[in-house]
């Protein structure tokens, strides 16, 4: 495939390998936002093979992981609501809510359908008016776009038996908590490069000059990666703090401008809870009031929803790069994918079920890009 | 679901008043909404997510990147090998 095999050959990440062993003369400590970049690095090996001054910290940037508990035990109330077509993202049905997960409400006769984009949802709303279709409207920038179509092409259509569940989170916020909170080690950052394909890269310079950190508009391919490190540590050594990208085939710095008017037209920026970490300010987007009719928590009064999480799980550092996942005494033993206890050992872009999938029990070399 | 991939447009179509194209995922072809790029037209590459096309792959810049690679390996190389005859002699 055109794009991607190139961004994979071996013997240019071998150069790009070299060069980072080269210029590196200290220990740095580097976050990947997104779980797509996570999920790369453990694939690759990429992490193992670096030099041992550079540390790559997990970030939160997980849909999966970081929806928060009560949305997805609302979503398991309302999917189990005799009339309900519950639509979502397949990677949505095995997070453990407090008692169950997605995946058991459908064996329990819940109508729990997975689709792959959401506008297959509003085609369903439209084959069954007598029924209420509804969408698992989660993710970073990079879903929101089609999220909001969905909630559009619905309100074109005149349809009023479709809604949608909407719990969004936004990267830049996260970046901010992560800088503030007192235990914070990172000292430079990868930034999700499709999250920067829609809404740009202007988002971040307020973050490079605020807390004087590199930012770095970083791809997923292996060689993405490794340039992104790259250039984080040339900054790094050189006591520079810039927004840079090394993404640019994919990134433009003023980002979807078509894309950025639908969100601003039907979302607006709210207050979030995420999993595992808790509420960060003004970090999700929620449907406008004009769209309120389309809000699937308005539509279905879930009542009192008691959260219970796990009290193993330890995902909430895993989030906030305190904890490799490999370092959870339940890793691999009480929680596997097959029996994930936290949202991150669900979803591929989840670091826990990364560190599961690519044995991270096994050695460096065998493992991903040829040494 | 986050994880985009890219693709190459082969068709482009009208879906409700809705721009649409087929995308060829290495030999999938899927149905992918492309309102959000209202320029690409077909044989461009774009990557996708949740079917959705976020945004235009840019020949010219993955091109220049790679070329970037390629001298960054060079450049260290020479810098070996002229250390290597600065030892030597
Ligand atoms: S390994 Fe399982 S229990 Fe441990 S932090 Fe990850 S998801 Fe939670």
């Amino acid at each position: 495939m055109k794009y991607l095999d190139e961004y994979r050959d071996p013997d240019l990440a071998q150069r790009l390998f070299a060069e980072i062993r080269r210029i590196t003369t200290r220990p740095w400590a580097i976050m990947e936002v997104c779980g797509g970049q996570t999920h790369s690095i453990i694939r690759n090996g990429i992490d193992q093979l670096l030099p041992e001054a550079i540390e790559l910290i997990h970030g939160p940037g997980c849909p999966v992981c970081v929806t928060p508990l009560e949305i997805i035990d609302k979503a398991l109330a309302i999917a189990s609501r005799p009339n309900v077509i519950f639509c979502s993202f397949g990677d949505m049905l095995r997070v453990p809510g407090s008692a169950k997960d997605l995946f058991r409400v459908k064996s329990e006769g819940g109508d729990v359908r997975v689709v792959y984009s959401p506008l297959d949802a509003v085609r369903l709303a439209q084959q069954h008016p007598d029924r209420e279709v509804v969408f698992f409207g989660i993710g970073f920038e990079t879903t929101a776009p089609a999220n909001a179509m969905a909630v559009l092409q619905a309100h074109r259509l005149g349809l009023r038996n479709f809604s949608m569940l909407v719990s969004h989170v936004l990267v830049p916020p996260a970046i901010s908590a992560i800088m503030e909170s007192p235990t914070n080690r990172v000292q430079g950052f990868l930034a999700a490069g499709h999250v920067c394909s829609v809404m740009g890269t202007w988002q971040y310079r307020p973050l490079v000059e605020r807390y004087h950190v590199p930012i770095v508009v970083t791809g997923f391919e292996p060689l993405d990666v490794l340039e992104g490190i790259r250039r984080v540590v040339l900054q790094l050594e050189a006591g520079r703090a810039e927004l840079d990208n090394a993404y640019e085939r994919a990134v433009r710095p003023e980002g979807n401008v078509a894309a950025q008017q639908v969100l601003s037209e039907v979302f607006e920026v709210t207050d979030r809870a995420w999993r595992g970490i808790g509420v960060i300010p003004q970090s999700g987007w929620r449907l406008r009031n004009a769209y309120r009719a389309y809000d699937a928590e308005a539509r279905f009064a879930v009542g009192d929803i008691q959260t219970r999480e796990s009290p193993i799980c330890r995902s909430g550092e895993v989030l906030q790069g305190m904890l490799k996942p490999n370092q959870c005494p339940a890793f691999g033993k009480e929680c596997t994918p097959r029996t994930p206890l936290g949202a991150t050992m669900v979803s591929s872009e989840g670091a826990c079920a990364a560190y599961y999938q690519y044995g991270r029990f096994i050695k460096a070399e065998e493992v991903g890009v040829a040494r | 679901m986050c994880l985009g991939i890219p693709g190459q447009v082969k068709e482009i179509y009208d879906m409700n008043g809705i721009r649409m194209g087929k995308v060829d995922f290495n030999g999938i072809v899927k149905d992918v909404c492309l309102a959000y790029l209202p320029d690409i037209t077909v044989g461009d590459y774009t990557i996708v997510h949740v079917g959705f096309a976020i945004t235009r792959l840019d020949e010219q810049s993955a091109l220049e990147t790679l070329a970037l690679f390629q001298s960054i390996g060079l450049l260290d190389e020479e810098l070996r090998s002229n250390a290597a005859e600065e030892e030597a002699a």
